[in-house]
């Protein structure tokens, strides 16, 4: 495997490869960035939300005439002022009303909006709403929802039944019966919260000509301009949504247009004037879009020698009350079984329920950790059954670059194999492994992850391109960056087309009334989906830049090299002309502006969600983790002391943002671990503030030393440059890794989520939990 | 305009006259009556960090201070460093080390690595992560901006006499 020095020197980069700062960061430390909540327009009013108090009633009437009349307070909407059509992601799961029109399902359903002059009176015209309900019975466990005499949430979906999922790679049945040991387990995932810090927050405004626009910081703008259209039954081309900064996203609610977003707008229209809102704290914690809790059985069986033959799973999740992208939220898991492992045999069966709970959708890395946490967790107890240790079974089974998995995934290339090699060496794993004292423990977990789905009707991204007379470049993609460092990586692709430094690309916020459409930023995609089309949009740039400066230093176009802003002879760097001088002979005298366009999709058909057999994304990327722990035998508290983690990512465009990446997937999922759990009685959020919902500080991370991250270099066609994803990936199998860590520390096994004190000191006296 | 009550604020060496309610947040106040949006409205219970500012050089959450509180107070916020279109070492060192990814927490958290480094101009890790522990980042970036604590501090006391 070749380092990063060396392929920036074979290839000759003057840009890709190397580590550079943020693009905005600069902009980002001081202040001056301006996320939603920080746009202030003349004569701008305040809105707040109604949410509904029970889990589940009928609405029977609203008054709002005393919240009208209190001074200050403008304007006043229900469902009554939308027009009654349902918006969400896919035709057949839509669900959502922009404001609850006959029936809540939860508590924090949103039933009415008040826009007021400032914050205060919003908030005390919420209190003189009076809403007459009818409250119904409820049910917010998933396995008693889908009994047939559970409460129904929806009238047109049998036994709570969200969606489903079903498929079979192989023959499982077969697979257990060749197995020389076989092993079943039940695990349980907990609901966890985005918890980004910065608040939902949006500015509407509707004119009176009926243009329509949204200022938010939304991570998949043309998602909400989609949704708005819908649910305001109006032009999309009257929509107008404009991106902000935004103070990470994770998915969830920034994914999607949300009832504030609707309610932002309509105001407006209402009141003629721009409507802020912005969520509180307990409102962003109590409402919906949270990664879905989930049991998981999984039934696996092997050869004696550890090889994997057959795996079955079957999964109940608890979806909340809306459906949000819960379709694919139970498809996904069963994909993910197909990777790191050969395992020729594959079934899954999934349901995603309907429940009277806040809804549940995608969170950084969609619905991976939970199946990897059962899977690694499993893999574990079967190695210990077998006398395997966990670093042979593992690499007995890890696919290779090159194979073609059951359920049609094209690996061109999968650095797993390097990756455990390089954790287990840098751990110390082989002087560690039960070899340590008794509280301290040693765990790993391998995983797998796509670079984008191509799941949607719509996944190819595009770019356009503009190079300026002083050799400075615009571009334009409908791609946002939450924090990840897209705004970064694309410009450093164009800049190492184009010849310039990053530093000369200017890299714009998504306006949907000018930048290409784009399906979104999720899904790990915007590196190698829209990486892709910005090359092309650079190389497209760049063409007349190439015949004029031919014609001038008379060389064929082939012979000429674009690079630290100026075009020259191949091996000649002094014969040639700054990049500049050529843009203004292409454009100044010859009048062809110095534009381009580009455009990727992957170029093999979509997959159906039903079936699932296919190439669902382009490029696969691998991770492997080692963590060390100390558990406290007295309280039960898990601390981590140790870090190693490697990942494939095809090559870091940027060495330092692929590192941030890689130890934010790890903090995150260390959080669901360890930490965060949404604690619901009857459908109410016990712990709806960051006192409570507990995330992880800068101390429970090991210091600095001891976290030892690995880039493993495969190069993979498929991406710009050989990228493929980083963001989601190395997050994967953080759960099972510290899972088996402490399994290893203190032999207490613990299935359920997170892997809280009192979980590992019940574990303690029982032996397993 | 009953209920407001007048007030003058020292705001990055700035003085500031304004007619305020009483129970009115120092954090609110800035940022809607003063235009100074860096320090965050996340939280409001003291939990994030995210509107940190130095009062007297003391780091404050200004979600949990009131505005009337501040009088005759020396108050820096996020937009008191860096003059001239130069940044603060620290808030070069937070761009070069990669401790900024949504930039949410990064006002907060340059405002109290100034406070840690007037009073402990060469601090150690633990030093960095026990100044630093009322802070959320949810971007999971605590190991680049402890690098760029610590690198800050270096370049501090290189520059001092």
């Amino acid at each position: 495997m070749p380092t990063l020095e060396e392929v920036i020197k074979k290839e000759g980069y003057s840009v890709i490869g190397h580590p550079v700062p943020k693009q905005d960061a600069w902009v980002k430390v001081t202040g001056e960035a301006k996320f939603a909540d920080d746009l202030y327009f003349p004569g701008m009013l305040y809105g707040k939300l109604l949410r509904s108090p029970h889990p589940h009633a009928k609405i029977l009437h609203i008054d709002t005439s005393r919240a009208e009349k209190l001074a200050g307070v403008r304007q006043v909407i229900t469902a009554k002022d939308f027009p009654g059509v349902k918006y969400g992601n896919f035709a057949h799961t839509r669900d959502y009303l922009p404001l609850a029109a006959d029936r809540v399902r939860y508590i924090g359903e949103e039933v009415a909006a008040v826009a007021a002059v400032d914050l205060d009176t919003a908030e005390e015209a919420l209190d003189l709403i009076e809403v007459e309900y009818e409250v119904l019975p409820a049910v917010f466990d998933s396995e008693e929802a889908m009994q047939p005499d559970a409460p129904q949430l929806y009238d047109h979906v049998a036994n709570n039944v969200a969606a489903e999922s079903h498929f079979e790679f192989g023959d499982v049945e077969k697979g257990f019966a060749e197995s020389d040991h076989v092993r079943e387990d039940t695990f349980e995932t907990q609901p966890m919260k985005h918890a980004m810090l910065e608040p939902h927050a949006c500015v509407g405004l509707w004119e009176v000509t009926g243009d329509v626009t949204l200022w938010s910081c939304k991570s998949s703008p043309y998602v909400v301009w989609r949704h708005l259209a819908m649910g305001l039954d109006i032009d999309p081309g009257k929509i107008r949504v404009v991106q902000t900064y935004i103070g990470g996203s994770f998915s969830g609610g920034k994914q999607e247009a949300m009832p504030m977003d609707f309610c932002a707008v309509m105001l407006s229209k209402k009141a003629g004037r721009t409507v802020k809102i912005v969520h509180n704290m307990d409102e962003v914690l109590t409402i919906g879009h949270m990664r879905h809790p989930m049991k998981l059985w999984l039934k696996t069986g092997v050869k004696k020698d550890g090889t994997l033959i057959a795996q079955h799973c079957k999964i109940v999740a608890n979806g909340g009350a809306h459906s949000s992208i819960g379709q694919l939220s139970i498809f996904l898991p069963g994909l993910g079984l197909n990777l790191p492992y050969r395992v020729p045999n594959v079934k899954f069966d999934a349901y995603r329920t309907y429940t009277n709970n806040g809804f549940a959708g995608a969170l950084r890395s969609h619905t991976q950790p939970q199946i990897c946490f059962a899977r690694e967790s499993q893999l574990e107890m079967i190695a210990e059954e077998l006398e395997l240790d966990p670093v042979d079974i593992r690499l007995k089974n890890v696919r290779q670059g090159g194979e073609v998995t059951p359920s049609g995934f094209r690996l061109e290339t999968f650095g797993i194999t390097e990756g455990i090699e390089k954790v287990v060496s840098a751990s110390g794993w082989r002087e560690k492994y039960k070899k340590l004292p008794r509280g301290r423990g040693i765990g790993m977990a391998a995983s797998g992850m796509i670079s984008g789905a191509r799941l949607m009707s719509h996944s190819a991204s595009s770019a356009e391109i503009r190079v300026r007379e002083d050799g400075t470049v615009t571009l334009m993609t409908g791609s946002t960056d939450a924090g990840q460092g897209a705004d970064t990586v694309l410009s450093m692709i164009a800049a190492e087309v184009l010849g310039v430094r990053t530093e000369d690309v200017l890299y714009a916020m998504v306006d949907s009334n000018v930048t290409p459409l784009d399906p979104g930023t999720f899904s790990s995609r915007v590196t190698l989906w829209t990486g892709n089309a910005v090359k092309r949009a650079a190389e497209d740039a760049r063409k007349p830049l190439e015949e004029v400066a031919s014609k001038k230093l008379q060389v064929d176009s082939k012979d000429l090299v674009f690079r630290d802003r100026r075009v020259f002879v191949r091996n000649q760097p002094g014969k040639g002309l700054d990049l500049a001088q050529v843009v203004r002979m292409v454009q100044n005298r010859l009048g062809h502006p110095v534009v381009g366009r580009g455009s990727y999709s992957s170029g093999d058909d979509p997959i159906a969600v039903r079936g699932g057999h296919g190439n669902v994304s382009p490029a696969y990327s691998a991770s492997a983790v080692v963590v060390e722990v100390e558990v406290d035998l007295e309280t039960g508290l898990v601390t981590l002391v140790g870090v190693w983690a490697a990942s494939d990512c095809g090559f870091p465009l940027n060495p330092m943002l692929v590192a941030g990446q890689a130890m934010g997937a790890f903090t995150m999922s260390m959080g669901q671990a360890l930490y965060e759990n949404l604690i619901r009685i009857d459908g109410k959020v016990m712990n709806a503030s960051f006192r409570d919902y507990k995330i992880p500080l800068i101390l429970d991370l090991p210091k600095v030393e001891n976290v030892k991250l690995f880039d493993v270099i495969t190069q993979d066609s498929n991406g710009p440059f050989g990228a493929k994803e980083a963001g989601q990936g190395p997050g994967d199998g953080v759960i099972g890794a510290i899972a088996n860590a402490v399994c290893n520390a203190t032999g207490a096994r613990i299935k359920s989520l997170p892997i809280s004190p009192d979980r590992v000191l019940f574990a303690l006296q029982k032996g397993s939990a | 305009m009953k209920n407001r009550v007048a007030v003058s604020l020292k705001v990055n060496g700035e003085l500031f006259e304004l007619f305020i309610p009483p129970w009115q947040l120092l954090l609110d106040c800035l940022r809607d009556d003063l235009g100074l949006t860096g320090a965050k409205r996340c939280c409001i219970e003291g939990q994030c960090g995210a509107c940190t500012v130095l009062i007297d050089g003391m780091p404050v959450n200004a979600c949990l201070y009131l505005a009337i509180e501040a009088q005759g107070k020396e108050i820096l916020t996020i937009e008191g460093f860096g003059k001239n279109g130069e940044l603060h070492p620290i808030q070069r060192a937070f761009v070069e080390r990669g401790a900024v990814q949504c930039g949410f927490c990064t006002p907060g958290l340059v405002v109290a690595t100034k406070a840690l480094l007037d009073s402990t101009p060469k601090p150690s890790e633990d030093d960095v992560r026990i100044a630093l522990s009322g802070h959320l980042c949810r971007c999971g970036c605590y190991g680049q901006i402890t690098d760029a604590v610590l690198e800050a501090a270096q370049v501090m006391t290189q520059k001092a006499p």
